[in-house]
């Protein structure tokens, strides 16, 4: 079966109040931003007699606004728009080479950070850095605003905790202060359109003696959701990375990640991987 | 009533507001130099611009493009006025088949347009959303540094004649 276009309903609301009401009256309706995700499954034949309900009107949720330390990023803000943003690139760099890899340049113009977060596969790109940057979702429907932190908006693979009637608003994020280091590294068969085997950010303040001041490290790919490694984090903190302290990290990995294996990559191998960019981002 | 200006020209279109754009280029406006691939965002082989946005052309219900300037490859050139682009695919043999190479022509085309300089990483990254079966890229990638090599030497045989 081929997508139908007879079938479809679209809503178009032309303010964010009018786009509110009508999800609450049609809560069944399908939010569509940049349709990068939602189109290629209605092309399969697999979203015919839906009612979408388009976002492209509301253009105040299409920017990234700035106030002191903090980013509120408009949900419609799109991937290629992120990579390019200078205070995107200046406060949350790991976040700009994330929308850099994410498909190609048609994928990027289109797609958008609220439907990758929306869409929550295991693999979205831009999870790792969201979390190890503290991101805040904020969500809203015709009854009000509340705001989540970012690793809580996923339940599952393709699971979100958005109630009906709700749509992601914004993500908001703290600039963090400068790191030590820090690292993005996506791990898939080709540079664009491969979905990721794993996919790790990080960020590491060390003391002036060597020891590890705090770090925060993320994986995709390697669990339903994106994970923060918890375990490995609490242990390494105040430590200096000897050899031994690496290992033992690298040992605790296995604490905060399920990996599976799939068509895409064996469990043993997204491991292995993730153990060695943890390995030499420590180091 | 769906309002488009394709090409430079003005176009309604009053079918299903869901239709893909790449259909209503194809089918309702005879512009068949975009192709269809994969139908999944993957190939590019739909690409064109949207108010100057490289886009899967695949990927975008006909409603959503309402308003906009559409560009397909037809605006690029035609035989008897090759894009400097088009030129440089027939020269390098960067196309084959060529179900592949109007899209990549749109991916080139926002390269070159954007300011893009003779450097191969810069090339392969624009180009990363486009698949193509025969040539191995090679030949395309070749096509696109011949372009911006002859632009760039055009233009500064411009700048020497004004000094
Ligand atoms: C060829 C190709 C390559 C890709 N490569 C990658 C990749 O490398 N990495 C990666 O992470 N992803 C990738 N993707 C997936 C996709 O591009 C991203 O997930 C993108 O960010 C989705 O955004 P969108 O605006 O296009 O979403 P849409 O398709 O418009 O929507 C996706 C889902 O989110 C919901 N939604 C959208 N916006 C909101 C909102 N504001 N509030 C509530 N719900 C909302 C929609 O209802 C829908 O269920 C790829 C897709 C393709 C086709
Ligand atoms: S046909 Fe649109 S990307 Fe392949
Ligand atoms: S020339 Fe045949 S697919 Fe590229």
């Amino acid at each position: 079966m081929r997508g139908d276009p007879a079938g479809m309903r679209v809503l178009q609301p032309r303010t964010i109040e009018e786009a509110l009401d009508a999800f609450a009256r049609r809560p069944s309706a399908v939010p569509l931003a940049g349709g990068t995700d939602f189109m290629v499954a209605w092309n399969a034949g697999g979203e015919n007699g839906r009612v979408i309900l388009d976002l492209s009107a509301i253009t105040s949720w299409k920017r990234v606004r700035v106030s002191g330390r903090g980013l509120r990023i408009g949900a419609l803000t799109t991937h290629w728009q992120l990579q390019h943003e200078a205070s995107v690139k200046k406060h949350l760099p790991l976040l700009a080479e994330a929308c850099a890899t994410i498909g190609g340049r048609q994928i990027q113009t289109r797609g958008t950070l609220g439907g990758n977060i929306a869409n929550a596969s295991p693999a979205g790109d831009t999870f790792p850095p969201l979390a190890v940057y503290d991101a805040k979702v904020r969500l809203r429907s015709a009854s009000g605003r509340r705001t989540l932190p970012f690793i809580e908006v996923f339940e599952g693979v393709k699971k979100t905790s958005l109630g009906a009637g709700e749509l992601i608003e914004s993500i908001d994020v703290d600039a963090p202060r400068k790191p030590t280091r820090q690292l993005f590294r996506k791990v898939g068969t080709r540079a664009a359109s491969a979905i990721s085997k794993t996919v790790a950010a990080g960020l590491l303040w060390t003391r002036p003696d060597g020891a590890i001041r705090e770090l925060r490290f993320a994986l995709g790919s390697m669990a339903p959701t994106v994970k923060r490694l918890r375990a490995v984090e609490a242990f390494v903190a105040g430590k200096k990375p000897t050899g031994e302290v690496v290992e033992e990290a690298a040992a605790l990995l296995e604490e905060d990640v399920s990996p599976i294996d799939d068509f895409r990559s064996t469990r043993f191998y997204r491991l292995e991987v993730s153990r060695n960019l943890l390995r030499a981002f420590l180091k | 009533m769906i309002q488009l200006k394709v090409n430079g020209k003005q176009r309604s279109f009053r079918g299903r507001r869901f239709k893909r754009l790449i259909d209503v280029l194809r089918e309702d406006f005879d512009l068949t130099g975009t192709k269809e691939g994969c139908g999944e965002g993957e190939c590019g082989a739909c690409s064109v611009f949207v108010d100057g946005e490289l886009v899967n052309s695949c990927l975008i219900p006909v409603y959503q493009a309402d308003g906009a300037r559409v560009e397909t490859v037809e605006a690029l050139g035609d035989p008897d006025a090759l894009d400097p682009l088009q030129a440089s695919f027939l020269t390098e043999g960067g196309a084959q088949c060529g179900i592949c190479t109007p899209g990549m022509l749109m991916s080139a085309w926002a390269f070159v347009r954007d300011g893009g300089r003779d450097d191969l990483d810069a090339i392969r990254t624009a180009l990363a959303g486009n698949l193509c079966r025969c040539t191995g890229y090679q030949h395309i990638v070749s096509s696109v540094v011949a372009t911006v090599r002859d632009k760039t030497r055009t233009s500064a045989r411009r700048r020497t004649k004004k000094k």
